[in-house]
């Protein structure tokens, strides 16, 4: 990675999800003083991902350092940072290592804005790498954004691609509410050729990545390209499949969703989280309820079990693959159309 | 309950029985262990060295997942479990697997997490040894837990629960020592400070006096050893242990040691920090140091040495035979445990992996 801000690059480059994130960081510190990077092992290191490379570096310690080693104390400075006019971007190392900070995030950074009838804004970011793929260890691959979608006063954002990821960060730092930033980590390596400099729609809306006719896919994070590659396979056998990627939980972006669902009139929703009580179970309910009478079949989901997430050699087994999308869109009664 | 702050302060160095030449430390305040203690402890160091560098060279082979390595640190590996009695427990991280070894765990039970296989390889209940925790400090209060109950079943247990630097910053590290010295609970807690967190140098963590002086606030008192000298540790572990078993409560004692490893195979170190130091640590060998002493003494000779080598030396042949095998368990048991008896979902989700997996295997 190079140490140069490039704020505002036009053109098209190939870039890793990984060091689109590094730009986003290094152009908002480079426009605005009061964004402030922090975390454990963010500085020296660089963070164990590697995303916030270069920053100390480049911006000094007091713009981008290492904290103590406390999930709760480094969400609760960045609250009373928030407070006072900083605009602070914390990373948490890991999902599951997330946890002690819980009550910081749903007491305090949710519900401020709320408390104070508007008076407090909390202009932060919270960076999680999340979900599996990379053969994690016990704790380190959870789909944790049920938590914090399920809690009013968060935005809940997962790019899919490096120029989302870019995007979407940019703009998650701009926001005046907080806004939790999942990063599926199993995508952090892959290079695509991105503009960062094209216009893209921002926090709340979704995309649909590939148009199709017979039915929709409905994916965000880490199951897009699972979404798109069950795409191409079911097209290699006669189907057409249209994919949805949400981008953005919270805001939840209905109309999109449901346009593209009334569209083909079929729909699964695809998400390695397990899949009781789940963000995947809220988008099967907000579909049927608004585009019942569009729908040829209920919606089905090809989700993880409701198990915790397994050791490295299972975790094959409860990561959803195209198969388990294809067998969910195979179940959608084709016979009765 | 106040206490006489004299009697919660650590000694004013860490304290050394055998300094890092090998030679005893005169006038120490404490007294060495025994002849035969200070050999189990060259056995078990032996043992814990060879154990990491066969894990090393397992996980470089792809074989091991991943591997936190305790090399530099073996003797705070041997002490915390040659100071357990059969009644103890022992809470272990992720760091510390020789320990588990030492402690009797069999290799192939210790290393099935770190093989990628399931997240914990043995009973905890067989081996008195909880899982190794990840999420850091966490256990600490599992320690304080199993020791309160005993307290109450009238058991003779005392919980020895170990932490990192780093985990010292935790929320859970404050709470457990205040619940601990609340409840008069019988733990020691040993803090293996490796002057690291990842990438985090102790300067960064704490400004405190040293991480013993942490127990003050709480009313624990707090000791602070030299990691690396074996009888030291044994000896000042020894002694918490036994106030604790006694009913006087909880301590901690804080080893200075050094990672001579990146924090994991995965961890690139030289981001952080210079080879420099790390090559000044090679003089402080728990290891060395130890040896020098015994063969001054007379305690060892080359036979004995050799006889020490060969019992480490089968057991890294175990290891290499035995992380060999394929060790995963069968997709259905991902359903078996969750709960006492698997939901009527879980067992319909079995179900589904199973044909999943038949069609696989057609493929
Ligand atoms: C709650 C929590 N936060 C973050 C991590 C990620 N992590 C794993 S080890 C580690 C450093 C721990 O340092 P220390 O306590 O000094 O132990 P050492 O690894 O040096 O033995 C970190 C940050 C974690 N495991 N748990
Ligand atoms: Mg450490």
């Amino acid at each position: 990675m190079t140490s140069t801000a490039t704020t505002g690059t036009v053109g098209h480059e190939k870039l890793t999800m990984a060091q689109a994130l590094n730009r986003a960081l290094r152009e908002s510190m480079a426009e605005d003083d009061s964004v402030v990077v922090f975390g454990e092992d963010v500085g020296a290191l660089g963070g164990v991902f590697r995303i916030t490379d270069g920053l100390t570096a480049e911006f000094g310690d007091t713009r981008c350092f290492d904290t103590p080693l406390a999930e709760s104390g480094i969400v609760g400075m960045a609250v009373g940072m928030a407070m006072n006019g900083m605009r602070p971007v914390v990373e948490m190392q890991f999902d599951a290592f997330a946890y002690p900070a819980f009550e910081q995030i749903t007491s305090h950074v949710a519900k401020m804005r709320n408390r104070t009838r508007g008076a407090v804004s909390l202009p932060m970011v919270i960076r999680i790498p999340y979900a599996g793929g990379i053969g994690g260890v016990e704790h380190h691959c959870d789909s944790s954004e049920a938590y914090y979608a399920h809690t009013p006063g968060l935005h809940v954002v997962t790019p899919a691609n490096a120029a989302d990821a870019h995007r979407l960060l940019r703009a998650a730092i701009a926001s005046p509410d907080p806004v939790v930033f999942m990063e599926p980590k199993k995508l952090y390596w892959t290079k695509e050729e991105v503009d960062l400099g094209a216009e893209l729609p921002g926090i709340g809306r979704a995309m649909v990545r590939r148009e199709g006719t017979d039915a929709t896919l409905i994916a965000y994070g880490p199951s897009v390209p699972v979404a798109l590659e069950a795409a191409e396979v079911a097209a290699q056998e006669g189907r057409s499949l249209q994919v949805v990627d949400l981008r953005s939980i919270v805001p939840f972006d209905d109309e999109t969703v449901c346009a593209a669902v009334r569209s083909t009139g079929r729909a699964v929703v695809v998400a390695e989280a397990p899949g009781f009580a789940s963000v995947a179970s809220e988008i099967v309910a907000r579909v049927t309820e608004r585009c019942f009478h569009s729908l040829a079949a209920p919606v089905r989901r090809a989700v993880g079990f409701d198990i915790p997430f397994p050791a490295p050699k299972l975790e094959h087994v409860q990561l959803p693959g195209v198969d388990r999308v294809l067998d969910a869109v195979d179940d959608l009664q084709w016979d009765l159309s | 309950m106040t206490r006489d702050l004299d009697l919660l302060l650590p000694s004013p160095h860490p304290v050394e029985l055998i300094d890092p030449t090998g030679q005893t430390v005169a006038e120490a305040a404490h007294e060495l262990p025994d002849d035969a203690a200070l050999l189990r402890a060259f056995a078990g160091l032996t043992t814990a060295r060879r154990i990491n560098d066969q894990a090393g060279a397992l996980a470089r082979q792809g074989r091991l997942a991943v591997y936190p390595s305790s090399h530099g640190q073996e003797a705070c590996q041997v002490a915390a479990a040659q100071v357990l009695s059969d009644d103890d427990w022992l809470f272990p991280t992720y760091r510390d697997t020789a320990a588990v070894v030492i402690r009797g765990v069999d290799v192939a039970e210790a290393f099935l997490p770190l093989q990628g296989a399931w997240h914990s390889g043995y009973d905890p209940h067989r081996y008195k040894v909880a899982p190794q925790a990840t999420p850091l400090a966490t256990q600490l209060l599992h320690a304080v837990g199993v020791a309160h109950a005993a307290r109450l079943r009238g058991e003779p247990t005392v919980a020895l629960a170990l932490c990192g630097d780093g985990a010292t910053s935790e929320g859970d590290f404050h709470e457990a020592l205040n619940f601990a010295a609340v409840f008069r609970a019988p733990v020691v807690f040993l803090v293996q400070n490796n002057q690291y967190a990842i990438s985090v140098p102790l300067a960064r963590q704490s400004v405190a006096p040293s991480l013993a002086h942490k127990g003050i606030g709480y009313g624990v008192p707090g000791e602070r050893v030299d990691g690396n000298d074996v009888a030291a540790l044994l000896t000042v572990l020894g002694a918490a242990m036994a106030r604790a078993r006694a009913g006087e409560g909880p301590q901690l004692v804080e080893a200075h040691t050094y990672r001579m490893q990146p924090h994991t195979n995965a961890d690139d170190s030289r981001r952080y920090r210079q080879d420099d130091e790390v090559a000044g640590w090679v003089q402080r060998d728990p290891l060395a140091r130890l040896e020098t002493w015994l063969r001054q003494h007379d305690l060892l000779d080359d036979a004995q040495l050799a006889a020490v080598t060969a019992d480490a030396d089968q057991l890294a042949a175990r290891m290499r035979t035995e992380l060999a095998q394929d060790s995963t368990p069968e997709p259905a048991e991902l359903f078996a445990h969750v709960y006492a008896t698997p939901t009527p979902q879980l067992v319909e989700q079995a179900a589904v992996v199973a044909d999943e997996l038949s069609r696989e295997d057609e493929h």
